[in-house]
């Protein structure tokens, strides 16, 4: 049995203990917002939080996250005013998603990363948001994320 | 063919009022069937691309599918353009998979009304092996950087120009005044003089009565409310709260999942499984054994895959098992060897070769290139009650219906698709690459419940249509001042478009021409498709010329373009915003490169350094576009910037490489994208020339390798001859200056 709680809610499943997180997730809760891309922890498009921590969870056993707390986009912005956080704002702001499918786990990325650091470097920045956007909106993240550490530095 | 816009533009009232406004293809029986089927009673013989309702809201119909390039905000802000809409008013729909929205006539009638010629790999579709043209006419296709130039200018802009005349009709006859006192804007009809105004919403029933103008007056630029502004995309807040549905996100009472396993070696058949075990595991509850293939179906995903990949399976040998890219490039080069067709003979090639004061040689190559779209290939496929429903993101949903119709035996009416957002298309998710919707649509005739197949990864990286690998043998001539009198390029396999391997620059003897070669690897439509690697090709080729001739590149490419005055304005551009070889930093150089493709011209210089560890790194690119006109200029600039790291990642890291027969990269890990460290600040000027819409999607991909391999060349004196630029050790030497 596999106890852990997502968005606040608590879950009990009765699945195998190597089972990824991922599939425990989507397949299991339903909640599909957090991506399938390789399966290897190469893409990040599987990036959720774990205790506020950027996880990849198409490696991640569910025994290992065994009364975690786990944040998925879908829970990102509960307590957020508007509906959507910071991130996701300036995500719109700067037009950033094309096919968007990586765009929920570059946003668990950016958010956790932001939320340790508040005024990363880029170096910071590169180094902690290491996902694979095929449509290469790259450009865009780095400014939005920039136009987030410039309010809050 | 010449499209007579008279006998397609409809217009006409609906049930509770309003008007809808639409264009009727030349199938009215089909029409009527799929109309009943969409909106029960609404009238037949028409595709409906516009609806005006009386709460004054209008709703645009976008028969594209969007990818990430913006095609569900463009089309609607033509529409609503010209029709004068309150974009606020304004709602965008997906058209469902019908008949009723197939595009690929209109799209060829567009081009052809306008003296395009539409990629002719679009039209290829027609006689691939797999497709019947029958089906092929019943496109509902996104690609070829073709829905604005076509779709939009040709479709969207004249429905929404006539609905706006209807209205105004309307209005007058309402308010008793001339239709010259009255003026539209924001979704109302004004007369100024009276100070009276209607809403769209008041007057649509009243303007369906009026007849569609044939050709109605579309407006000039500088009356654009919406075309020319950066118009936020509405498909962006789905895509940031994780509420964005892509195929593989499907969830449906009762579904089951499939993993599948096909021979590694393409072509190779299914020799033998042991599904003993497999199917004493938890959740399996099926193993299917296809021709070249074999899956397991569970009750989730990762069950169905753990027991696949335990499970024993053997492929038979084949004829290809010996094959690698060692052997095709052989291959390529005795047919190189041999006889060629003919694509460009401009006047005497080999006369001018003989009489040269000097000849430069040149081979160049480039391997083969999967498409590795983020979201993994899948399909759901539902057969029950006679009926069959498909949940997939594709390029074409028609072309799919009518792919799993054929397969299943079925009238293609019975087959429903259901449109989702593309986790990446890129030429992937194209109706001659179906061999996951094969697979799925297979599985799922054993079960009356619903059958999700996903591909992992690996599935995708290992059973692709991919980029096919070419080899391009240049030589050219010069005579004693220094100028190119021949251009001679011998390259393998003719592909799309058709003008990929022909050189933009005035030289008075040209010789290109090609052998075809053909491999057991199966090749597809990648961004950009044969531009790709001409591009590469011809400008790092020209590059070495400039640098035989001793004359700056830029120069030596503005010399040769004379008659070519929107490229060498686009060429200038791109080195005027680039600060072209000013106040670079030490250690840094600039190349440059230019291509038209898909109607746009593109021009890109790269800001290059090599690291202490003898890699590349890119740190600016400047890419000029000329593609006549902006739409969304927020759009233009996000496709140039992709069209860049999508080209800059084949250049650096792009190889998918053969070995006995089977493709051996795997996953990303082994098939390396630009990531944000590696990613290089990009700038975008876009150049008005006003000149028919160019596409998007693909032209600024194609430059790039070249421009960044030309400034390798300045900072190392290696040419780079051979993608990609990761299995090279630069070393950064001085070199003069030209």
């Amino acid at each position: 049995m596999a106890r852990f709680r997502v968005n606040g809610s608590a879950h009990e499943l009765d699945i195998e203990a190597d089972m990824p997180l991922l599939w425990a997730l989507r397949d299991e809760l339903g909640l599909v917002g957090t991506k399938f891309g390789c399966g290897i922890a190469s893409c990040g498009a599987c990036t959720v939080q774990i205790n506020g921590n950027a996880v990849r969870s198409c490696v991640t056993p569910v025994s290992a996250v065994e009364g975690a707390d786990i944040t998925t986009i879908e829970g990102l912005a509960v307590n957020a005013a508007g509906g959507l956080t910071a991130v996701q704002q300036a995500w719109i702001e700067h037009q950033v998603p094309q096919c968007g499918y990586c765009q929920s786990g570059m946003i668990m990325a950016v958010s956790a990363l932001l939320a340790a650091n508040p005024a990363p470097t880029d170096a910071e920045i590169d180094g902690a948001i290491t996902n694979v956007c095929r449509c290469g909106t790259y450009p865009r993240i780095r400014t939005a994320i920039r136009s987030l550490t410039s309010t809050t530095a | 063919m010449k499209m007579n816009r008279r006998r397609f533009l409809l217009g006409t009232t609906v049930v509770g009022g309003g008007l809808l406004l639409g264009y009727a293809t030349t199938r009215p029986s089909k029409h009527q069937l799929a109309n009943a089927a969409l909106a029960g009673n609404e009238p037949p013989f028409l595709t409906t691309w516009l609806r005006i309702a009386p709460d004054n809201t209008v709703t645009v119909i976008v028969p594209h599918s969007e990818m990430g390039q913006g095609v569900l905000t463009a089309l609607p802000m033509m529409a609503a353009d010209e029709l004068d809409a309150d974009w606020d008013l304004v709602n965008v729909e997906q058209a469902p998979a019908t008949d009723l929205f197939a595009n690929g006539v209109l799209i060829k009638g567009f081009a052809t009304s306008l003296g395009v010629s539409i990629p002719r790999f679009l039209d290829g579709m027609a006689t691939s092996a797999t497709m019947k043209v029958a089906e092929i006419m019943n496109m509902q296709i996104t690609g070829g950087s073709s829905s604005v130039r076509f779709t939009g200018e040709q479709g969207m802009r004249v429905a929404g120009a006539a609905a706006r005349e209807m209205l105004v009709k309307a209005a007058a006859a309402r308010l008793g005044v001339p239709e010259a006192e009255l003026t539209t804007r924001l979704s109302h009809v004004h007369h100024a003089a009276t100070s009276r105004s209607l809403t769209y919403g008041e007057l649509a029933s009243d303007a369906a009565l009026f007849e569609p103008a044939a050709y109605p007056v579309l407006k000039q630029p500088a009356q654009f409310t919406l075309m020319g502004k950066p118009i936020p995309r509405i498909d962006i807040p789905a895509k940031v709260d994780g509420t964005a549905a892509y195929g593989i996100d499907a969830r449906l009472p009762g579904m089951l999942y499939a993993a599948v396993k096909t021979a590694p070696v393409f072509g190779s058949k299914l020799a033998s499984v042991d599904s003993t075990a497999a199917l004493q595991r938890r959740g399996v509850l099926r193993v299917v054994e296809m021709e070249d293939a074999v899956a397991v179906v569970a009750d989730s995903y990762w069950r169905a895959k753990q027991a696949l990949d335990a499970m024993p399976v053997s492929f038979a040998s084949s004829a290809n098992d010996a094959v690698s890219t060692q052997t095709i490039y052989a291959q390529y080069d005795q047919a190189l060897q041999g006889e060629l067709s003919e694509d460009v003979e401009a006047g005497d090639t080999a006369a001018a070769i003989v009489g040269a004061a000097s000849v430069v040689e040149a081979t160049y190559r480039v391997p083969f290139l999967a498409h590795a779209a983020m979201e993994p290939m899948n399909c759901t496929v539902h057969f029950h009650e006679g009926r069959c429903d498909v949940w997939t993101g594709t390029q074409d949903n028609l072309g799919i219906r009518g792919r799993v119709a054929s397969i299943a035996d079925m009238d293609e009416n019975a087959v429903t698709v259901h449109a989702f957002y593309l986790g990446g298309g890129f030429g992937r998710r194209l109706p001659t690459s179906t061999n996951t919707i094969d697979q799925a649509t297979r599985i799922a005739m054993l079960f009356d419940v619903p059958v999700k197949t996903v591909w992992s990864r690996e599935d995708d990286m290992q059973q692709d249509y991919y980029r096919p690998a070419v080899t391009s043998r240049f030589r050219a001539a010069f005579d004693a001042s220094g100028n190119v009198t021949a251009w001679e390029n011998h390259y393998i396999g003719k592909n799309e478009p058709a003008e990929a391997a022909h050189t933009p620059y005035s030289i008075a003897n040209q010789s290109i021409a090609y052998a075809e070669s053909p491999t057991h690897v199966p090749f597809g439509a990648w961004r950009s498709v044969a531009h790709s690697q001409h591009t590469f090709f011809m400008e790092s080729f020209v590059d070495e010329l400039a640098h035989q001739a001793q004359q700056n590149p830029y120069q030596f490419r503005l010399n040769m373009l004379a008659d070519k005055p929107r490229h060498a304005a686009v060429l200038r551009a791109a080195a005027d915003r680039a600060g072209w070889e000013r106040n670079l930093p030490a250690g840094h150089a600039q190349g440059i490169a230019l291509q038209e493709s898909f109607g746009s011209i593109v021009a890109q210089v790269a800001e290059v350094s090599i690291t202490e560890s003898g890699e590349v790194k890119v740190h600016r690119v400047t890419c000029a576009i000329d593609c006549g006109r902006a739409v969304n200029p927020d759009t233009v600039r996000s496709q140039a910037e992709s069209g860049v790291i999508f080209g800059l990642t084949a250049a650096l890291y792009g190889e998918i490489t053969i070995d006995k027969g089977a493709v051996v990269q795997r996953n990303f890990n082994d098939y390396e994208m630009v990531r944000l460290q590696d990613s290089p600040e990009i700038d975008v000027v876009t150049i008005e020339s006003g000149a028919a819409l160019g596409g998007l999607g693909e032209p600024a991909t194609p430059p790039i390798a070249a421009a960044v391999a030309n400034a390798v060349y300045i900072l190392t004196g290696q040419r780079v001859r051979e993608l990609p630029m990761k299995n090279y050790r630069f070393t950064a030497v001085p070199t003069e200056r030209v």
